[in-house]
């Protein structure tokens, strides 16, 4: 009975031989690998979040207006609506993690050689495209990190010559983030972007289909243009099995154990936000990107100003393009990467500064601790045994917020250097005048501070070093009398 | 196939002119969808002043603000629509230099737009996101901000201040002076 059915829907849709030209191509058995699976997994996440997504729609509210209540609402009020959002965001997270995986594994095995560049240019806009989404997706969470992520976003548009302004109008929908901004960016993450991803990732399919996958790279069997196609063909024909059943299993595997890590990861950790509501007039906020993009907000706080606009646009342009043209530059040769030390290394630099940008953007030691001035005291035995100049010095220290970049015993900011043992760096004159004149990336505080403000905070600083290193001592001044009396003073 | 081709070139059928005329038809079909498509999405090409032109907004008393001091401020964007919500409440900071000199600076660092915080004692404003900082009179102290703060003309009419607003400052559209 069953078979009569499918016999006579296979008379009118061809299902078998839609199969046999499809999922049933014949691949080598040696594609068969564990190293095989990330980009069918990260297919499974793309779906997963196309689900999600549009479930997430059925209740949230494109408008600056509601958007926020609505995420709440799903939060809180809507039934398992905390857990669709959570499966969204992990859904996202492994989507970019597997992605990413996929494609070192594609370049460490030399898939993007010939004849298979078009696959990997297909590949470098799904990569652009998904990040697209990331970015997106960040400013469907309306809360105050996405309106001054945001406010980036613009920030950097204003950076383009010429046209910087009316590009920043055509990214927000207007002269300033309002209520077209958001719709904008709802229509590009819901429509706009997925269209794009799902039109390539057919063309990344069908260029799987046409041009196969590629055989276990081998060491010391190196792609030729002129013997490779024949050469993949004996392969097919030799041990050529069918990607369904034969080829697919751990594939399958591995989607279901992405899929429960997904599940769990949601239910352990849940969904992320929304912080507080986007209310511009909360200034007291500490803005912050999503994971993927901590290395681009720490390389803009680390590179020096005369080179950032021009890093801003041209890094960007030069990274994706050399992904571009890489099969080409590279197209033949060897595959293996034990025969390819320049490509091991380069992964490993790029990760090793993707990772540090990410660390550094996380901690973000660049930042003036906000609150470090009126939270975090001057530790008590810092104050044991001090006059009242001193005494009356740490108090300005605390007062006029210097702690807000200058850590005491590893507590306050990291703008500027520790001031643990500052007295065993400085002399009292170069502690004056730091103070007063600023330098070095620290503002000039002569017309903040009174001179017996200045006199007290720079009698404590002297008394800020290790007994068992000096105080610095003018080497300009003799030595004996100098220290009697600089030790006279702060004393 | 190729004598039937050139044939067809010589000798033009019916059907491929209908062909022809048919994709030039639709060409031209195509370039009249697109002048409104591009037009729609580019228009802050087209009209970059139409929505974006800054107006005098009204502070409030200009008494409330205590001369020698810097205080935050908001005023609600010129151009709202109904469903900006909180979005269209937007913050400054205003320092009474003087009895009639005010100083207005808009919220966002000169560095990558995030909200600077103005702290009293030590009459810095200092930037959470990269630790851009400014001195009280909005000139660029420390930090990777390639210029002082972004300062909004301001007036007083009647008692009341007044500032010039309504766009997001950027290096390339900074407020008007």
């Amino acid at each position: 009975m069953l078979r009569s059915v499918y016999n006579w829907l296979d008379k009118r849709l061809y299902l078998t031989k839609l199969f046999r030209s499809t999922a049933g191509h014949h691949v080598p058995a040696s594609s068969g690998s564990w190293f095989y699976v990330f980009g069918s997994a990260t297919l499974l996440c793309f779906i997963l979040q196309i689900i999600t997504g549009t479930l997430l729609a059925l209740v949230y509210v494109p408008s600056t207006n509601e958007a926020w209540n609505s995420l709440q609402y799903l939060n809180h009020v809507q039934y398992l609506g905390w857990y669709l959002r959570a499966l969204h965001n992990w859904g996202s997270n492994f989507m970019v993690a597997l992605m990413t995986i996929h494609m070192v594994q594609v370049f460490l095995f030399g898939a993007y050689k010939y004849p298979r560049e078009l696959t990997w240019v297909s590949g470098v806009f799904l990569l652009v495209a998904t990040l697209a989404m990331a970015f997106t997706g960040q400013v469907m969470r309306f809360d105050e990190d996405a309106y001054w992520g945001l406010g980036i976003g613009a920030s950097i548009t204003g950076r383009v010559p010429l046209i910087g302004d009316r590009l920043v109008h055509l990214l927000l929908g207007g002269p300033i983030i309002a209520g077209e901004t958001l719709s904008r960016f709802f229509a590009l993450h819901v429509f706009v972007i997925p269209a794009i991803i799902i039109g390539i990732v057919g063309m990344h399919l069908r260029l799987v289909l046409t041009k196969g996958i590629n055989e276990y790279p081998v060491p010391g069997k190196p792609v030729r243009r002129d013997t490779y196609d024949g050469e993949y063909e004996k392969v097919i024909e030799k041990q050529g099995v069918p990607f369904v059943p034969d080829a697919i299993g751990k594939d399958l595997i591995f989607a279901a154990l992405v899929l429960v890590l997904i599940l769990a990861c949601s239910a352990i950790f849940g969904p992320a936000g929304p912080s507080g509501p986007p209310d511009p007039t909360r200034v007291d906020t500490v803005p912050r990107p999503d994971f993927y993009f901590l290395s681009v907000f720490a390389a803009l706080a680390l590179l020096p100003d005369w080179m950032e606009t021009v890093v801003l646009f041209v890094t960007p342009v030069m990274m994706v393009g050399l992904l571009f043209i890489l099969p080409f530059i590279s197209g033949t040769g060897e595959k293996s990467a034990r025969k390819r030390p320049v490509a091991v290394l380069s992964v490993i630099t790029i990760f090793l500064v993707l990772g540090t940008l990410t660390y550094m953007g996380d901690t973000s030691p660049w930042s003036p601790k906000m609150n470090a001035w009126s939270s975090q005291p001057v530790p008590v035995d810092l104050l044991q045994h001090r006059t009242p100049l001193e005494t009356r010095g740490a108090l300005v220290l605390q007062n006029k917020q210097c702690r807000n970049c200058h850590s005491l015993e590893g507590h306050g900011g990291q703008r500027g250097p520790a001031l643990d043992g500052v007295a065993s760096r400085l002399t009292r004159d170069q502690l004056i005048r730091q103070v007063i004149q600023g330098g070095g990336n620290m503002p000039a505080y002569g017309k903040n501070l009174s001179p017996p403000e200045v006199n007290s905070l720079v009698a404590f600083m002297l008394t800020l070093h290790s007994p068992s290193r000096p105080q610095a001592r003018d080497s300009a001044q003799p030595q004996v009398p100098a220290s009697k009396k600089v030790s006279g003073k702060s004393q | 196939m190729t004598e039937k081709k050139e044939d067809d070139a010589q000798n033009p059928t019916r059907r491929n002119v209908l062909f022809k005329a048919g994709v030039a038809v639709n060409a031209v079909a195509g370039v009249l969808l697109a002048i409104p498509i591009v037009g729609y999405i580019f228009s802050a090409f087209a009209h970059p002043k139409l929505v974006g032109a800054e107006a005098w907004i009204a502070l409030g008393d200009a008494d409330s603000y205590v001369t020698g001091q810097t205080r935050l401020a908001t005023y609600r964007n010129p151009f709202t629509r109904s469903w900006d919500g909180a979005t269209a409440e937007i913050p400054c900071w205003v320092r009474r230099v003087e009895d009639q000199k005010f100083q207005v600076f808009a919220i966002n660092c000169t560095h990558l737009g995030c909200p600077v915080r103005w702290f009293q004692e030590s009459k810095l404003f200092m930037c959470p996101c990269h630790g851009g900082i400014y001195y009280e009179d909005g000139s660029r102290a420390a930090g990777p901000p390639p210029r002082g703060l972004f300062e909004y003309s301001t007036k007083v009419e009647n008692g009341t201040l007044y500032v010039k607003g309504g766009i997001l400052p950027t290096l390339s559209e900074p407020l008007s002076s």
